[in-house]
């Protein structure tokens, strides 16, 4: 047994000291960093909280931020709940940078009421909070937002789908994100006025959720087609929902019988408008968002002066078939600004 | 008690002490990268070491740390509890939907009576039927999920009254912060470390999980072990629910998704052998402390959150790796 635990102590030291190694050289090519592009004796610390570290959305963001931060001659520090919905992973998170002494918090809320207490006792210890891409319920929980104005996005989508059937009634299919979700609700019902169609219209002959994810998208859509085999629109979350359920459209052979309207402006979403598959999509700007809030926390730094209300960082529509009334762009403007 | 034990089961004062002893050997392991970790990290980070983060650490470490507790009990007796943190979950939510309607105390004892009940119902499938607790919590871990989505109705619930918050209050001592959830944490770990080491029924849990047959022959009734470990670690998970509305005053059916995986890296961390029969609750509060120190330090680092995942992972395999080089070396 002494052997033993002299053993288990050695490894343990050795998987540490690796774990060290690792961070030692990263911590210092950061530095190195900060050092070449800031004049400034201290830079203005930044923290960013997304709802996980993976979604590219969300590494965007953070891509976009650090960008912002290194012009400004500021300093991002990117932290993530594990999953979304992870409310104790960003409360974690949030505390962590006050400890750490940030000026400012950029955060995505994950669930709009389960942070606040912890949001709230960042922003009285002087800390500015600004919420990107989500709001907060109530809006006034945080300094300021920077984010889409999703109502307005699903607007844009439903009024390009509208105008694409002409004079066809609608059959619509609707692929929802998550139920209850802030974002979703907002896109749902600003497509929905965008079609002219009250919320449960006869028009709307099949719905589902799925948590935007292309896997569950395909097989919502091929059972709804099932079900719905003279259906000529389509509604999805994102441009993911988007990609699923068209391969269960050309599986069933009805690519010319479908219009899909989507939302995001990812590069790969705007390559799928340029491939046929995603009839338009509305583009969202998070580098502008992130951009933008880096920029309100380094000015409040300076002058004390801290960003209020909410900013709409703006909605394009991108499609290669234009239709008169819908002002869009065309994908080679995308794809030069995808998610930019 | 009366009857010989085999030999990793003691049954006198003198045996007791050898008990004693292969508890303790392990604990060596992970304290010692504890330590080493939080000194190289007042190193690297200047308010490393400062109480406010320290007390973070802890706060921060509650949930997690009271429902490792009783997925330590279950892996002792060489089962595995996947469902653990869908109990809890289910438990926030009976707190707060019970408590708004018919008061906070009876929220509370609803909760405990539902994950209570979650346990026993997995200790039975386990003791009463036979069957194999990995698929047993893998199936109920479904059930208890898919059955809070339904009754939350996919919404979050606030908490309305301070007795369900009350562990995320605090006091101070000097400038360290304490929350009543860290003094729970604690004595949780207290009770059931005294339960395994003091009393017949902790000889028990050992030895049902160091070899079941045995345990059986000299007169241990297994089954009812079974079902008592089972029925604690729902109690417990009833605690950890309590915490949890402490630290996020909401009940959140979507909250703690990983909550099981991470008991399980804490308790294997921590040197309990994932084989039943050999470890400690205190392993398992180093293996969670050591997790915890990572990555709180490696984030003071500045290091990638991805890179933490990645040691993380390393430590829980090198433990196991140390767990089957000392089985295969005691055999």
């Amino acid at each position: 047994m002494k052997k033993f635990s002299k053993f288990l102590g050695v490894v343990s030291v050795g998987t540490l000291a690796i774990t060290l190694a690792a961070c030692g050289s990263n911590g210092g090519a950061e530095a190195g960093n900060n050092s070449a592009s800031s004049d400034a004796a201290t830079p203005v610390k930044i923290g960013l909280v997304t709802k996980t570290d993976t979604n590219p959305f969300f590494v965007k963001l953070r891509e976009a931020a650090k960008e912002a931060a290194a012009e400004e001659g500021a300093e991002v520090v990117a932290l993530a709940g594990k999953f979304d919905g992870d409310n104790e992973g960003q409360v974690a998170a949030i505390e962590n940078l006050v400890a750490q002494g940030v000026k400012g918090i950029l955060i995505t809320p994950n669930s709009s009421t389960g942070i606040l207490s912890a949001i709230k006792k960042a922003r009285d210890s002087g800390v500015v909070v600004v919420a990107l891409d989500t709001a907060t319920e109530p809006a006034d929980a945080v300094d300021a937002t920077f984010a889409t104005d999703n109502l307005k996005a699903g607007v844009l989508q439903g009024t390009w789908v509208k105008a694409t059937l002409g004079s066809k009634a609608p059959s619509l299919i609707m692929l929802d994100g998550t139920p209850g979700g802030t974002v979703d609700t907002f896109r749902h019902d600003g497509f929905l006025e965008g079609m002219g169609l009250a919320e449960g219209a006869p028009e709307i002959s099949g719905q589902e959720n799925t948590n935007g994810d292309q896997t569950k998208a395909q097989t919502a859509m091929e059972n709804l087609l099932q079900r719905v085999p003279n259906a000529n629109s389509l509604y999805t979350i994102n441009e993911p929902a988007a990609a699923g359920a068209y391969q269960a459209i050309k599986a069933a052979g009805k690519q010319d019988q479908i219009t899909i309207g989507s939302i995001d402006g990812s590069c790969t979403g705007v390559d799928n408008v340029k491939k046929g598959i995603i009839g338009a999509t509305v583009m969202q700007f998070p580098g502008t968002m992130a951009a933008e809030g880096v920029k309100s926390v380094v000015e409040y730094a300076k002058s004390g002066t801290k960003p209020t209300g909410f900013t709409d960082t703006g909605t394009v529509i991108i499609t290669d078939t234009p239709v008169s009334g819908v002002d869009s762009k065309d994908t080679a403007w995308g794809l030069e600004n995808c998610w930019g | 008690m009366s009857s010989p034990l085999t030999d990793s089961v003691p049954a006198s004062p003198i045996r007791g002490a050898r008990l004693l002893e292969i508890i303790r050997q392990p604990l060596l392991g992970p304290l010692a990268a504890l330590v080493i970790a939080v000194i190289v990290f007042s190193f690297i980070s200047d308010n490393f070491l400062s109480t406010a983060n320290l007390s973070l650490l802890l706060q921060q470490s509650v949930v997690i740390g009271i429902l490792a507790v009783g997925q330590t009990l279950i892996i002792l007796t060489g089962g595995i509890d996947l469902s653990i943190g869908a109990v809890a979950i289910l438990g926030t939510l009976v707190m707060a939907k019970i408590g708004a309607i018919h008061g906070p105390w009876v929220g509370l004892a609803a909760a405990a009576g539902v994950c209570i009940l979650a346990g026993l119902l997995n200790g039975a499938l386990v003791a009463v039927l036979g069957l194999p607790p990995f698929i047993v919590t893998l199936g109920t871990f479904t059930v208890f999920f898919a059955a809070t989505q339904l009754y939350a109705g996919s919404q979050t619930y606030a908490a309305i009254d301070g007795l369900q918050t009350f562990l995320g209050d605090s006091f101070k001592i000097g400038t360290f912060t304490v929350t009543y959830g860290i003094l729970a944490m604690f004595v949780v770990y207290l009770l059931v470390w005294y339960m395994l080491k003091q009393t017949a029924t902790g000889q028990h849990i050992y030895a049902v999980g160091g070899n079941p047959g045995a345990a059986q022959l000299v007169g241990i009734k297994t089954k009812k072990t079974l079902l008592y470990v089972y029925g604690i670690a729902g109690l417990i998970a009833a605690v950890a629910a309590w915490a949890a509305m402490g630290r996020i005053p909401v009940a959140d059916p979507n909250a703690f998704q990983q909550a099981n995986l991470e008991t399980i890296t804490a308790v294997v961390i921590g040197g309990t052998s994932l084989f039943g029969g050999r470890g400690s609750v205190f392993g398992t509060l180093f293996g969670m402390l050591i997790v915890s120190v990572l990555r709180s330090g490696l984030t003071a680092a500045g290091v990638d959150a991805l890179y933490q995942n990645i040691a993380t992972g390393v430590l829980v395999i090198a433990a196991v790796a140390l767990d089957t080089l000392a089985r295969r070396r005691s055999s």
